[in-house]
């Protein structure tokens, strides 16, 4: 388990960690004040705190990479993430070099991304079977490369194939907030040319937008959210945070915005009770947090074909009664 | 002015046009393999026209649209958009597309004002949306319409509702040329005809129209000039010599059924 190696400290990074320990420190007070036990540990406070980024950063790329029928580029950078892990765990027993494995996973997912981002310009679609192939390349060198140097790493790989709580570490949790930071600041700036190329890449470039390089920024953002949910959340499972959640917003929103903001709030609902849940019946937290994101989305679902909520294509029930025209006046 | 194979048509064009060009093809060839899909094509839009560019499928109309648009650059000869090459064209304020397809259903949560304010992005860049642009976008909607459906979900409209739509996001990025590709696939009838009253109107305030259609009866009864590609360009002239002249059936290759459709109209 120790394979969690701080990576190198950089200064901005001290300082993102000094943000991670008043974390501690406000939330450790709270608890006991409240008596709330589960929160009255370190790697629990931890762990909260990178679930409640996951919940943010995943939707809100998962938003873009969904309505652009790319939910499976997700998956595929997961699993090319786990064969970065196995990189770096070999080039650990092998060379001794003491890198984490969640660097050499960064550096792998992004060199992926771009890959997958390259054969689609060339052959001018994203394919489902190019993705299937990369996703699977990715997970069978990962398995071949633990598997060449089975001794003393079989161990520590769990936690990459199903993300564990416990072992956020301080440095973990300030490295992901830097990530939280860079995507949320990125979406903020340019939430208008990445929805206008999510929407109509055609108008987008005539409209003189590089979409190309929009489209490169984007993959490469998903491969940072990716590896920096696998933490918690673990290869298997990671890419659901980015679909499942935004897939339960379509339901409720009319808006491209309000959808952005449901995926956010149903996101945290999922991490939030998934977490405290596994905590308190000592479960896998990836799993669980993906069982309430779909119970969630299940839920989406039933309200908007009832007609509670949302704005669905089919469903005139869930039109705004306010709406001054009636249906089918041209 | 270069009018390629271009028979009688001037007069007829030159009489509306002002005489700057916006859009021009200048022996255009293009091929996504060594076969050429478009080959030595050369016209010119000019301001205040409303040009249509028909021809069978498979004739190369979308290929040439996107070349005119700076999206693919041509094996030889040039296009220009403004009277700068086409592929290095920025001031993407100034063209309305209206892309193939923008009618069928995306499943994407957007509603009608955003798909709108979209034609306000090349102005802004990075910037915020100001009260002007909010004013701009607020115009669009009322000249298309579309003000009651602005907060709608764009899949809950219709398929000529939505190309009002896009016709709106057109008109508040205030452009010049309006480029519509096969803007009617999928749009009932009535809806047709409603929008093309539309195009009609807002070429009549100086709006220039250049599109792409399949459906040769609309394209008689509302262009201006007429334009036939089957590869090369077979004719170009006036909407009223179109329809007396063979062009149909050179381009087509002689289907009486498709000639016979449009003389009937």
């Amino acid at each position: 388990m120790t394979a969690v190696a701080a990576l190198p400290l950089v200064a901005p990074f001290d300082q993102l960690a000094v943000l991670v320990e008043l974390w501690m420190a406000v939330v450790g007070a709270a608890a006991d004040r409240l008596g709330v036990e589960m929160l009255s540990f370190g790697f629990m406070q931890r762990a909260f705190l990178v679930g409640i980024c996951i919940g943010v950063m995943a939707p809100l790329i998962g938003t873009f990479l969904v309505h652009r029928q790319l939910a499976l580029i997700g998956d595929a950078l997961a699993h090319t993430a786990f064969a970065g892990v196995a990189v770096g765990l070999f080039a650990n027993a092998v060379g001794g070099f003491g890198v984490s494995p969640y660097l050499t996973a960064v550096v792998v997912a992004m060199l992926a991304a771009l890959l997958i981002e390259v054969i689609s310009e060339v052959t001018d679609a994203y394919n489902d079977v190019s993705m299937a192939i990369v996703l699977s390349t990715g997970f069978a060198l990962g398995t071949v490369l633990i598997s060449i140097n089975a001794g003393g790493l079989a161990v520590g790989v769990n936690q990459y194939l199903f993300g564990n709580l416990s072992t956020v570490s301080v440095e973990n949790a300030a490295i992901l907030l830097a990530l939280f930071g860079l995507i949320v600041g990125t979406v903020a700036v340019a939430y208008k040319q990445l929805l206008f190329v999510t929407f109509d890449e055609t108008a987008a470039e005539v409209a003189g937008l590089p979409v190309d390089w929009y489209n490169r920024m984007m993959v490469v953002l998903t491969a940072l959210v990716v590896v920096g949910a696998m933490q918690i959340m673990g290869v298997i499972l990671v890419a659901a945070m980015l679909v499942v959640p935004v897939a339960a917003a379509t339901q409720l929103a009319r808006s491209f915005r309000s959808a952005l903001a449901w995926s956010v709030v149903l996101a945290e609902v999922a991490v939030l009770a998934g977490i405290s849940l596994a905590y308190t019946y000592e479960a896998t937290a990836g799993g669980v947090i993906v069982l309430v994101a779909v119970g969630v989305y299940l839920s989406a679902v039933v309200a908007a074909k009832l007609g509670i909520a949302g704005a669905t294509a089919h469903n005139e029930s869930a039109v705004d009664p306010a709406d001054p025209e009636p249906e089918g006046v041209e | 002015m270069s009018r390629g194979t271009g028979t009688t048509g001037d007069a007829a064009a030159a009489g509306k046009g002002e005489g700057e060009e916006l859009l021009a093809f200048e022996d255009v060839t293009f091929g996504y393999t060594s076969t050429p899909v478009v080959e030595d094509v050369s016209f010119t839009i000019e301001r205040g026209e409303f040009a249509a560019l028909v021809g069978p499928n498979g004739s190369g109309k979308s290929t040439l649209l996107k070349i005119g648009l700076g999206l693919l650059d041509p094996d030889s000869g040039a296009a220009r958009l403004f009277g700068q090459p086409a592929t290095d064209f920025e001031d993407g304020e100034r063209i309305g597309h209206v892309a193939q397809h923008a009618a069928a259903a995306k499943s994407m949560p957007i509603t009608v004002r955003e798909v709108v304010t979209m034609g306000r992005f090349a102005h802004v860049g990075f910037g915020r949306l100001r009260a002007d642009d909010r004013r701009a976008v607020d115009e669009a909607l009322d000249r298309v319409g579309m003000t009651a459906y602005a907060d709608r979900r764009i899949t809950q409209l219709s398929g000529g509702q939505r190309q009002r739509a896009f016709i709106a996001r057109a008109l508040a990025t205030d452009a010049d040329l309006l480029v519509l590709d096969e803007p009617t696939v999928g749009v009932d009838v009535e809806s047709v005809a409603a929008f093309y009253d539309l195009v009609q109107s807002l070429n009549d305030e100086g709006i220039t129209v250049f599109l792409v259609e399949h459906d040769l009866g609309a394209v008689a009864n509302n262009a201006e000039r007429v334009l036939c590609l089957n590869r090369e360009l077979f004719f170009d002239g006036s909407a009223a010599e179109f329809v007396e002249s063979d062009a149909l059936a050179r381009t087509y290759g002689a289907d009486p059924g498709t000639f016979a459709e449009v003389t009937a109209r």
